[in-house]
């Protein structure tokens, strides 16, 4: 049972390696579970799980591997030796307990309430229903449920393993869903190559080095010098605006913010089009005309070193991407069809991205056509903690 | 080492921890590996250190991580320049290296004659390879010092707690090494809880109307920064000393810098309609 919860594990996405598998081994070994379900769950999540974002696999996992587990723990037998023989520190919880709910109460009577109750939930759940979790709103919520005594507060601590489990509380850290700013930031971080491995780059004094070659030189000055270290990345943003982008224009504002916030990067640039680029590109997302720069201008002054995204639904007319341009101001066309503008910053930037908001689309209409034809010419990730992460991997290395 | 099998955590008067929180303390206590806490800022990720040094009465070290931190300063310093410095002037004891290293947090921790609780604060603040630096020193609780020759091995495995903000992330290997727990926002029980365990008696009426104010703010449309726990706490205090009518709080959000600390946030309160 217990190896296949591990592949189980493995199979959804969670990274558990041999070594975490055993470590939580020989914590059942010690008995930290507590000899109880919930502690199991809490332990094996502790061990096993490494980030928020992660909990909600190991829910899912931990439900589908443990929901016909027959409830035969001894839990009831524990609490029972515990309610019998209430020491140090659970007596006062107790204790607080019945002065508070149950002022009238006595012990024997709260205790035979509390059996009852416990003989209840043993036969609902072997009658294949939700665990004790259903009688976690019942007066003795405030009780201890552990056998060592670990003191469970009101209704919101009352939860068992299964219940808290089914609850998937933690939906929303899941790294799928489409992102929030720090963790965008987090993700440009990782997009980085220090000058320090950039042979080229200006050297600095080394302070330290130098003090310490010049003590082993006998006190004779002795200068040593280092690379900086600093991230020698240059980015450049290129941002669809407009159109169909307005509804992801949340989106693309904290892409924008966690880009330039971070001040991280050695150079960022951010120019705009909209749909498709043709032969300008625009300083502002209003795309003013005397805010242009001419998309050949842009080919010439960033060399091949620069990285680029773009970031763009590529959902727009066909005829935008295969026909040129007709600009009503100059009563003229543009030179180049957009399909030619994309293949020509193809090939001058090697490291190039698409980030779509838009999910790849798995059926084929008129306004899909676009996105999956330029799919296939660029890579293309989703807007999303993940496809960015995956995006940046990709942009670090010469495709 | 063995003593900490007979010692569980169990919160303390001033911190109020939920079931698995105390659960996991306690296992990585018993398993002797570092805890990894998670958790929105205000959440008491750094408390939790001091109750549970507090409760197990041992001494703390705070090891605070600033973005310029290396894993070498929590191990020891070798201070060169004083070196070089007092060698000028042929000082006494000059050609004693082991008179220039400072040992730092972690080797404090190590060094320490009873076991210590040692909290490494906001990991995620320094350079991404920072964690991976104090692997081996983290799992065999020792180092050397190649200046000296000398070599620190802690003589009690000190309780570590390392706290995170999710700045960055951390590297797989550090992470494997340790218990990992996710502070979630307190619910409105734990919040009464948390409330009562600051103050000694309050004004039952103004606390439950900073509470149904607190939690609308938080989930109130468009607020960047959502107040927190610590936020809430100074609220009421501010609330209680200057002795606002309860009934207007919901209402008017009195003091509402206290709660919301960007100008847009709290535009967007008076937006709302309130204060």
């Amino acid at each position: 049972m217990f190896l296949q919860f591990f592949y189980k594990l493995r199979k959804n996405g969670l990274d558990v390696s041999l070594n975490e598998w055993m470590t939580l081994m020989s914590a059942l070994e010690k008995g930290l579970h507590k000899q109880s379900f919930t502690g199991f769950y809490h332990l094996a999540r502790a061990i096993v799980v490494k980030s928020e974002v992660e909990f909600d696999k190991f829910d899912q996992t931990f439900v589908e591997v443990f929901k016909g587990v027959p409830y035969e723990g001894p839990v009831p037998d524990e609490v029972m030796k515990w309610l019998q023989n209430p020491k140090d520190t659970l007596n006062r919880d107790f204790y607080d307990d019945m002065m508070g709910e149950y002022k009238d109460q006595d012990f024997e009577e709260l205790l035979r309430k509390m059996k009852e109750t416990l003989e209840k939930q043993d036969g609902e759940h072997n009658g294949g229903t939700k665990w004790v979790g259903t009688q976690g709103k019942t007066g003795y919520g405030n009780s201890g449920w552990f056998p060592n005594g670990i003191r469970i507060g009101g209704e919101g601590m009352h939860r068992t393993a299964m219940s808290v489990a089914t609850e998937r509380n933690f939906r929303d850290f899941r790294t799928d869903k489409v992102l929030d700013n720090r963790q965008l930031t987090v993700a440009f971080r990782k997009l980085r190559s220090f000058s320090t491995d950039d042979p080229f780059a200006e050297k600095e004094l080394d302070i330290d080095g130098t003090i310490e070659d010049t003590g082993n030189n006998a006190g004779v000055l002795k200068i040593r010098m280092k690379n900086p270290r600093k991230n020698a990345v240059k980015l450049i943003l290129l941002m669809d605006s407009g159109g169909s982008m307005d509804w992801y224009s949340s989106m693309c504002n904290m892409l924008f913010h966690a880009a330039t916030k971070s001040n991280f990067f050695k150079e960022l640039h951010t120019f705009y089009f909209h749909n498709c680029i043709y032969d300008k590109v625009y300083k502002t997302p209003e795309l003013f005309g005397k805010d242009s720069v001419t998309t050949d201008w842009l080919l010439d002054n960033f060399g091949s070193e620069y990285k680029v995204i773009i970031v763009s639904d590529a959902a727009m007319n066909p005829h935008e991407l295969v026909e040129r341009r007709y600009d009503w101001r100059t009563r003229s066309y543009d030179e180049n069809t957009g399909l030619d503008r994309l293949y020509s910053l193809k090939d001058h930037f090697p490291y190039l991205i698409w980030l779509n908001p838009e999910p790849l689309p798995t059926q084929r209409n008129y306004w899909s056509q676009t996105h999956l034809e330029l799919a296939g010419i660029f890579k293309m990730y989703d807007l999303s903690v993940d496809g960015l992460e995956k995006g940046i991997k990709s942009l670090m290395a010469r495709r | 080492m063995n003593q900490n099998n007979t010692e569980a955590f169990r919160g303390d008067d001033k911190y109020v921890a939920s079931e698995d929180l105390l659960a996991t303390v306690n296992i990585a206590m018993a398993l002797e590996k570092p805890l990894l806490i998670k958790g929105e800022p205000g959440t008491g990720k750094t408390k939790l250190a001091e109750a549970v040094s507090h409760a197990l009465g041992k001494k703390l070290i705070i090891w605070n991580i600033k973005s310029t931190t290396k894993a070498q300063d929590g191990l020891y310093v070798y201070d060169v320049v004083q070196r070089l410095y007092d060698s000028q002037f042929g000082t006494h004891g000059v050609d004693d290296i082991a008179h220039y290293i400072k040992l730092g947090k972690l080797g404090e921790a190590f060094t320490s004659d009873e076991q210590v609780v040692l909290l490494i604060d906001e990991i995620d603040k320094a350079d991404i390879e920072f964690p991976n630096d104090l692997l081996w020193e983290l799992d065999q609780m020792e180092f050397s010092i190649p200046e000296t020759g000398e070599n620190i091995k802690a003589k009690n495995r000190p309780i570590v707690i390392i706290t995170s903000n999710a700045e960055k992330e951390l590297p797989d290997a550090f992470l494997r090494r340790c218990i990992f727990h996710y502070i979630e926002f307190p619910d409105k029980e734990q919040m009464k809880e948390i409330i009562s365990v600051h103050f000694d008696h309050l004004d039952e009426k103004l606390v439950s109307q900073a509470m149904a104010a607190f939690y609308m703010i938080r989930e109130m449309r468009g607020i960047d920064k959502k107040p927190s726990t610590s936020e809430l706490i100074d609220w009421i205090r501010a609330l209680s000393v200057s002795g606002v009518d309860p009934e207007m709080i919901e209402k008017s959000i009195p003091y509402a810098g206290v709660l919301l600390k960007k100008d847009k946030d709290i535009n967007t309160l008076s937006r709302n309609g309130k204060f």
